[in-house]
């Protein structure tokens, strides 16, 4: 482990430009660029408000006055979900997309998954950005409470890294694993409370919502920016105990095969 | 001083059944794959400075002891160290990505190199002046040729001079003149002290960049030591298809040819690409190369005296047969050919049953290199000749240098000699 961080630290500018040169690289032959970075959040937020904040009339228990409540729960929930999705999805063909460089140049394999959650942060960083001037021009800006964003990100984004280093390595050698994370994502993300609330799901099915890792974290972003207020830290618990054991594995994982990768791609 | 330290290096590939296998031995931890090793017992220690060239047909793992040299994989058993910045050009490429332009996959590469971002940018105008691809340069890398991506390639990873150079085959997709450029890069960066590893199918590029060379077959060390050395032994397990012999004590391997006998006989000098046709009126039982004392030989020093010998046995009676003989290079271009009607021989009516012995004897003015020799019994009928017995590639002749040949380029030697003599002075008026 203080290796990987000694080798992450020494190779950080490759890490950087890296980081920079896939954000670039992305929308390369494209007309509109970055715009697309920001497209598919924004068309997935502008249905869903449309859909069931005006069509099924959804609405949330206390904000009857807020205008535009709906959105801005939708919208703290798709955010930061669409970090974890993104993260993870990359993390688990990382190692296959970047199989050229890997055979033919000696570099800490490690690098890879934080070029992957530096990419997915920046992306992250830009559509954030129009979700808080979105709530600024609705009289909704949350005030002190936004500091909050940042463990309840961190903890989320050593959640993917752990998830994501452990299925990533292990893709490598049962392709399969690929397979099943896009499967999985889709269920999770709708055994996540992003779209509906826990308020309209039955009590006998809200326990087993409960154990899902992502539960507490989006909940704690949904408290942030509709109520205006900390999250509660103590339901974050369950998270972070799974974050670090996810980590813990996937580190270990890693670590084991790092060696290996190289010979099976 | 060792820069290049390999020690009992080995590498394994790990093969499973099927998929399920591997499955069951990750969770069940019973051991399910079968081990198949691509090297075995590699040992060599190159001093700083020196160039070592990594002999060895197709799959003799000399490309996986690159990798594990330059730490793109790791050895599965023994160790390589490495001192110093290590630029490797391995297979082809960098690692280039497709979709970046040359120019990004340039500064990326710098940085996996060990250069910091003001190091490579600093040297871009160098890289880019040296590649020679003109516009290209901002243009993605799947819109390159091989030879243009070889070109970049290079020219990163010699932006700045590195302690160990390692190139794997890569200079052999260039044009000639960039290769020329290349190489004389790579001579520059080893009077300033780089050490090299180089691999290419070019003996005699391997030859005059080296000093000294590892000669892999089957993933283990079968020659190893003075270049020259080395290559011979190469060569003859290429050409002669001879046995490679396999050293299980590496830097004790085979004593230096040229250190034996002026000439000698090289059992591994056998060739094994012979070929036989004819219309079978005659047959060439037997074919030798001999050394004017007579005693069979197939290594010479250059200019020494040379008999090659064959013995026909006439199966009909054959009118005015005509015996010719060949020496080639290892191209298969002519190097000498003559035959007895161009001698001005004849012989008449040869009676069914006969057996003549021929011998042609020629003087070896040639640069020090592997011939192969070609054996023949034609007859002409109405201008249009026909083989009645030919042996093709029938023998290999080494010839060795024992004093230095003349010849740096061409087959050969014709004992060139230099005289320079001032003409007097012009004061410019």
């Amino acid at each position: 482990m203080p290796l990987m961080l000694k080798a992450l630290w020494e190779y950080r500018q490759f890490i950087l430009s890296s980081v920079v040169r896939e954000f670039k690289g992305r929308y390369r032959a494209s007309l509109l660029g970055a715009f697309w970075t920001v497209a598919q959040p924004l068309t997935l937020m502008v249905i869903y408000t449309v859909i069931f904040g005006q069509l099924m009339q959804a609405s949330l228990p206390g904000h009857d006055q807020t205008p535009f409540a709906f959105s801005i729960y939708l919208c703290a929930g798709v955010i930061f979900w669409g970090f974890h999705a993104e993260v993870l999805t990359r993390m688990t063909s990382v190692f296959m997309d970047q199989s050229n460089l890997m055979k033919k140049t000696a570099f800490p394999r490690v690098c890879l998954p934080a070029i992957v959650t530096g990419t997915a942060l920046i992306n992250l960083v830009i559509i954030f950005s129009l979700y808080l001037v979105f709530l600024a021009l609705i009289g909704h800006w949350p005030g002190a409470p936004i500091l909050a964003v940042i463990p309840l990100l961190i903890l989320q984004a050593l959640l993917a890294l752990g998830l994501g280093l452990l299925l990533g390595t292990l893709n490598v050698f049962f392709r399969d694993v690929g397979q099943f994370v896009a499967v999985i994502l889709q269920f999770w993300f709708w055994l996540t409370p992003i779209v509906y609330t826990t308020h309209i799901v039955p009590d006998q099915f809200l326990r087993w919502l409960l154990i899902n890792p992502m539960q507490p974290v989006v909940a704690g972003y949904q408290t942030i920016f509709l109520e205006r207020s900390m999250p509660a830290f103590a339901s974050l618990t369950l998270p972070v105990l799974v974050a670090l054991i996810a980590l813990l594995a996937g580190v270990w994982v890693f670590w084991r095969h790092a060696d290996e990768l190289v010979d099976e791609l | 001083m060792a820069v290049i330290r390999v020690n009992q290096v080995g590498k394994a590939y790990k093969r499973y059944p099927s998929q399920w296998a591997r499955a069951r031995e990750w969770i069940l931890r019973v051991p399910s794959h079968e081990k198949r090793w691509v090297l075995r017992d590699v040992t060599f220690e190159v001093a700083a400075g020196t160039a070592v060239g990594i002999l060895g047909a197709n799959g003799a793992g000399k490309s996986t002891l690159l990798k594990i040299i330059s730490g793109a994989t790791s050895p599965t058993e023994g160790g390589a160290l490495v001192q110093g910045r290590v630029a490797a050009l391995l297979e082809l490429g960098m690692g280039f990505h497709p979709e970046f332009t040359g120019r990004q996959n340039a500064l990326m590469a710098g940085q996996l190199l060990g250069l910091d971002v003001t190091e490579v940018e600093a040297a871009m105008p160098e890289v880019e002046r040296f590649a020679d691809i003109g516009d290209f340069i901002d243009q993605p890398l799947r819109t390159y040729s091989s030879g243009m991506q070889m070109r970049l390639a290079f020219s990163v990873a010699t932006a700045v001079r590195p302690d160990v150079l390692i190139i794997d085959e890569a200079l052999s997709v260039g044009d000639a003149a960039f290769q020329r450029k290349c190489y004389q890069r790579i001579e520059a960066f080893r009077e300033e002290g780089t050490t090299l590893l180089f691999v290419s199918h070019d003996i005699e590029a391997v030859k005059r960049l080296c000093d000294e060379a590892v000669f892999l077959a089957r993933g283990r060390v079968a020659s190893q030591g003075p270049v020259r050395k080395v290559c011979d032994a190469y060569e003859r397990a290429l050409f002669g298809g001879g046995r490679v012999p396999v050293s299980s004590t590496p830097g004790q391997s085979d004593v230096a040819a040229t250190s034996g006998p002026r000439h000698r006989f090289d059992p591994a000098l056998a060739p094994s690409c012979e070929q036989r046709y004819g219309s079978g009126e005659v047959d060439i039982e037997a074919c030798w190369l001999e050394a004017i004392d007579g005693e069979a030989i197939n290594v010479i020093s250059a200019g020494q005296r040379l008999r090659w010998c064959f013995t026909v046995h006439f199966i009909e009676a054959v009118r005015e047969p005509i015996f010719s003989m060949m020496l080639k290079t290892r191209d298969g271009e002519a190097v000498f050919g003559t035959d007895s009607a161009f001698l001005g021989q004849s012989y008449g009516v040869v009676a069914a049953g006969q057996k003549l012995q021929v011998v042609f004897e020629i003087e070896t003015h040639l640069a020090p290199d592997q011939y192969f020799l070609n054996c023949g019994v034609r007859r002409e009928n109405q201008g249009e000749s026909v083989f009645m017995s030919r042996r093709v590639d029938a023998a290999i002749l080494q010839v060795s240098g024992s004093e230095k040949s003349s010849a740096a380029v061409g087959p050969a030697d014709l004992r060139g000699q230099l005289a320079v003599s001032t003409l007097g002075q012009s004061d410019g008026q």
